[in-house]
């Protein structure tokens, strides 16, 4: 594994005035702080809002349509909720965005995409900042609590095909966690479905690609975003 | 133990969530005697499940004896599942019945309504399943 010169250290440069903790290391090595959690939830609402239409088309297509306009909804939520009163731990942050697309979401992805980063935030605990390597455990955990709540696994044809290689190669870099995420999203297009309303539709859910792993890959996708 | 057991429904309608509650009411007898809840749809009545919704009308069934929650599809049983695995809630001693929603609903409602304990009307909603058709 390359060593914290692997994501050109790219998440801790210059965002000194922005900080909020007041003793985060500044080692080399890429700090994860709040401000970092809050630019990722951010640049993924952004990315949920421009991406809405594709998922839900994606969605029209096995599933019920609404997975574009359910996401939206949710992080329209999670935006005004940080904004309204800023987290100022990793872990807190996470819980936020988690409890809001509990409540708000409205289909499956709200409780999936909520146990996921509450759970992950649980991980983190109270810590000022945190590492990417520290952060890909916290997602492991997480990515372990929906699979239980889904009883789903990788090759289910969900939102798993993405975030499981991700998290492995977040150990990497969040470049190569994009790149592990969109493949894996890719890569449920021949997949039969076995888990939701797709498994309903057998082998007509071949030849589609995932809009749960669709969006999942915007989730990590959005971190490199955050790190710039 | 003191109270009845409550009983939710939750379904992606409200028309559903409302319906079954009235049709497990009415079948039972139950009258005014065991609180039933619906919360059907999402929080601005569209398709989809609200854990708002679910989470207060868990708390308006609760009579200190337990609530039992019967629920559809997809979201609805991640969203109850998840809001188990919070802690705080739901009320204590809420179940997730594993059982055919309206037919579960009937037997709970029945059950609860002849004053048994939280066990045994889970029991009863589940023991729906077994009911072959054909």
């Amino acid at each position: 594994m390359p060593g914290p010169a692997g994501d050109g250290g790219a998440a801790s440069a210059g965002r000194d005035d922005a900080h909020k903790g007041a003793d985060v290391p500044r080692d080399g090595d890429a700090v994860l702080d709040a401000e970092f959690f809050l630019r990722w939830m951010n640049a993924l609402a952004q990315a949920v809002n421009r991406e809405a239409a594709r998922l839900t088309e994606l969605d029209a297509a096995i599933g019920d349509a609404d997975h574009g306009t359910n996401m939206q909804r949710g992080f329209t939520a999670v935006t005004a909720a940080l904004e309204k009163d800023a987290p100022d731990t990793p872990g807190a942050v996470l819980m936020l965005t988690g409890r809001q697309l509990i409540s708000t979401v409205g289909g499956a992805s709200g409780p999936l995409y909520g146990t996921l980063l509450r759970r992950a935030g649980k991980a983190l605990g109270d810590e000022a900042g945190v590492s990417r390597a520290q952060l890909a455990e916290a997602l492991r955990a997480g990515i372990a609590a929906v699979a239980q709540l889904g009883g789903a696994k990788a090759g289910d044809k969900t939102m798993l095909d993405a975030l499981e290689p991700a998290a492995v190669a977040l150990d990497e870099s969040f470049a190569a966690a994009r790149e592990a995420a969109e493949g894996g999203a890719a890569a449920t297009v021949p997949m039969l479905a076995r888990k939701g309303r797709a498994s309903y539709l057998g082998e007509r859910s071949v030849g589609h690609q995932d809009p749960g792993a669709t969006s999942s890959a915007l989730l990590i996708g959005t971190l490199e975003e955050a790190a710039r | 133990m003191t109270g009845v057991v409550g009983i939710v429904l939750v379904s992606h309608s409200a028309q559903v969530a409302a319906s079954v509650a009235d049709l497990a009411r009415r079948l039972a007898g139950a009258g005014d005697g065991v609180p039933v809840a619906a919360a059907g749809g999402t929080a601005d009545g569209g398709l989809g499940t609200s854990s708002e919704l679910t989470a207060r009308a868990a708390h308006e069934v609760d009579r200190g004896a337990g609530v039992a929650v019967l629920v559809d599809i997809g979201s609805a049983v991640l969203t109850v599942k998840a809001l188990l695995a919070e802690g705080d809630e739901l009320p204590e001693r809420t179940r997730l019945v594993d059982a055919p929603f309206v037919e579960g609903a009937v037997a709970a409602v029945v059950t609860a309504a002849a004053g048994a304990d939280l066990d045994a009307v889970v029991a009863a909603a589940e023991e729906a399943y077994g009911y072959r058709k054909v």
